[in-house]
């Protein structure tokens, strides 16, 4: 092994270790048994306890789960809607306002959402927030379900054309089992967005609406407790668990990112 | 029959998601970037777009939050500042993924996916989550900086203050946006063929001088489109400064905030948007231009 390799191995240990440290020491510490995030006491589980009778977690949590279903599962549905047009069809405007808020920076989006739903009378809360998170999450949907599309045999569904089945059958029978991997990816990435998006939320959330990462917001702000590590590992976990079931399904479809 | 039916198919199946974008995100914008020309209300948020106080009913546009963001110098300066610290952020995050990249791009097949995935991995916990563990990292009773202030005790200094400072947005900063630098490198990086190297070798040329006069020159489109990625996001973003910053770490997107949260004046929290946006626009263009140059 020469000079070049051990210090090229070395600047990427480096690097690794300050991408996963501070992860590492957040579970840590989420398991020990001291107030303070400083020396550890010992092994203790009553921080996830406690936050088990948090009333206001447990609502967040709740809250989170509904608005990252609802907003999924529409998503989903427009986010295909929108990649098979692109696939299929000639679009100048949709590709641009598919991208667009994905590009632009997360703030105006959250505003502009704010400005709009206040002047309509749109009371801010759950309905707000559900609205604003699909429409950030129909272009992951569309990118990653427009790129299973690209790999597609397209003869398949000439087949089934030329023996008669009408554009619906042919998409209900034979595109869409073979793009569903897609999808579902698609959806489960839109659920994890949902769940972890914090600026729009922020802007688009109501009094009672408060969903996770807000609730987590809050409590950073005031004081840092034990309880904020145990919330964050009980996040990662299922987080981590989604992505390995939508790597599974769509292996490369998350490289879009 | 055929076209009008494929004409048809098209209508039914983009019509809904471009509906729903036209709406909830295209109008938004427009009306924000409207908002930027008008008064703000008494009681916060918008004045009546009809001003029919005098009788006459004119619709009510101005330019007086454009002349406030351009008259006062401290808005000018807090956009640079946030300029500066992103373009630290992105140097910063040049140096790390570089080596990176390229002992990925430079590792086994097998090991490659692996490698990459490690580095995206973090990416996907919670964004607070992430920013959060800094807090308990750069805090006061943190372990890591009460052995940095034993070192420096040594030197005779005063301890350091980590936690709510510049230093902090920074760190918060680099760690957010690393993967966004390193996956673009990557992807450039592991395209070079090995044959250059080998010839520059060949001619003489030592590591240090095959790594500038081949690799590096080679690798400026990733370098370029990294540079994008970490920038821009890294312009406007608020939750960072706002949990790691203190009152002294303080960005545009929290002044941004501040406008249309606390003070309420939508008017001109519009104007900072929009400068902001532009802003972004302005140099993802010019990212764009100079890696379609760099190209040819």
């Amino acid at each position: 092994m020469n000079k070049r390799v051990v210090l090229l191995w070395s600047a990427a240990i480096l690097a690794y270790a300050f991408l996963y440290a501070p992860l590492a020491i957040v579970v840590v510490y989420s398991f020990n048994d001291s107030r303070l995030n400083a020396e550890w006491v010992g092994f203790t589980l009553s921080w996830y306890q406690k936050l088990f009778h948090n009333e206001k977690m447990l609502h967040a949590a709740w809250n989170s789960l509904l608005i990252g279903i609802t907003a999924s599962a529409v998503s989903t549905i427009l986010g295909t809607m929108a990649g098979y047009a692109m696939y299929r069809f000639r679009t100048r405007l949709l590709p641009v306002l598919i991208l667009a808020p994905i590009a632009i920076p997360e703030i105006l989006m959250g505003v502009s959402l704010l400005i709009f739903f206040v002047l309509l009378n749109i009371s801010l809360g759950m309905v707000s927030i559900v609205l604003s998170h699909i429409a950030f999450c129909i272009g992951f949907v569309a990118i990653v379900v427009r790129s299973r599309l690209a790999g597609m045999d397209e003869s398949l569904t000439e087949a089934a054309r030329d023996l008669g089945a009408t554009p619906w059958t042919a998409f209900r029978l034979v595109t869409l089992p073979l793009i569903m991997p897609g999808v579902v990816a698609g959806a489960l990435m839109a659920f994890t967005l949902s769940i972890d998006d914090f600026v729009i939320t922020f802007f688009t959330a109501g009094v009672g609406s408060t969903t996770l990462p807000l609730q987590i917001y809050t409590m950073v702000k005031i004081a840092v407790t034990p309880e904020v590590n145990a919330v964050s590992t009980l996040l990662m976990t299922l987080t981590l668990a989604l992505i390995l079931i939508a790597s599974r399904l769509a292996p490369g479809s998350l490289r879009t990112q | 029959m055929a076209a009008q039916q494929n004409r048809l198919h098209k209508w039914l199946i983009s019509g809904p998601p471009l509906a729903y974008l036209i709406v909830f995100f295209a109008i938004p914008v427009l009306i924000m970037v409207l908002a930027s020309f008008r008064n703000p209300g008494e009681f916060g948020g918008l004045a009546p777009l009809l001003n029919d106080e005098s009788g006459s009913r004119e619709i009510d546009l101005t330019t007086e939050s454009y002349g406030r963001f351009f008259g006062d110098f401290l808005y000018t300066e807090l956009f640079l500042k946030s300029l500066a610290y992103a373009g630290v952020t992105t140097l910063a995050c040049l140096l790390i993924a570089y080596p990176l990249a390229m002992l990925i791009a430079r590792s086994s097949k097998r090991h490659r996916d692996l490698l990459v995935l490690l580095v995206i991995l973090p990416f996907w916990s919670n964004f607070l989550i992430r920013v959060y563990a800094w807090m308990i990292i750069l805090g006061p009773q943190s372990v890591f900086v009460s052995a940095l202030n034993h070192i420096v005790g040594w030197f005779g200094l005063a301890p350091l203050t980590l936690l709510y400072t510049p230093f902090a947005v920074i760190i918060g900063l680099v760690y957010v946006h690393l993967p966004f630098m390193v996956l673009p490198l990557y992807a450039n990086l592991e395209k070079h063929d090995p044959a250059l190297l080998d010839a520059a070798q060949d001619l003489g040329a030592n590591a240090w001088r095959r790594f500038w006069r081949v690799t590096f020159p080679l690798s400026l489109p990733g370098v370029y489109a990294g540079a994008a990625l970490v920038f821009i996001p890294a312009l406007g973003i608020f939750a960072i400064p706002d949990i790691l910053g203190g009152t002294e770490g303080i960005m545009i997107g929290n002044v941004i905030k501040q406008q249309f949260l606390d003070t309420r004046d939508w008017p001109f929290g519009s104007v900072l948007s929009m400068v902001l946006t532009v802003l972004a626009i302005v140099l993802a263009g010019a990212a764009a231009w100079i890696a379609k140059r760099a190209r040819t």
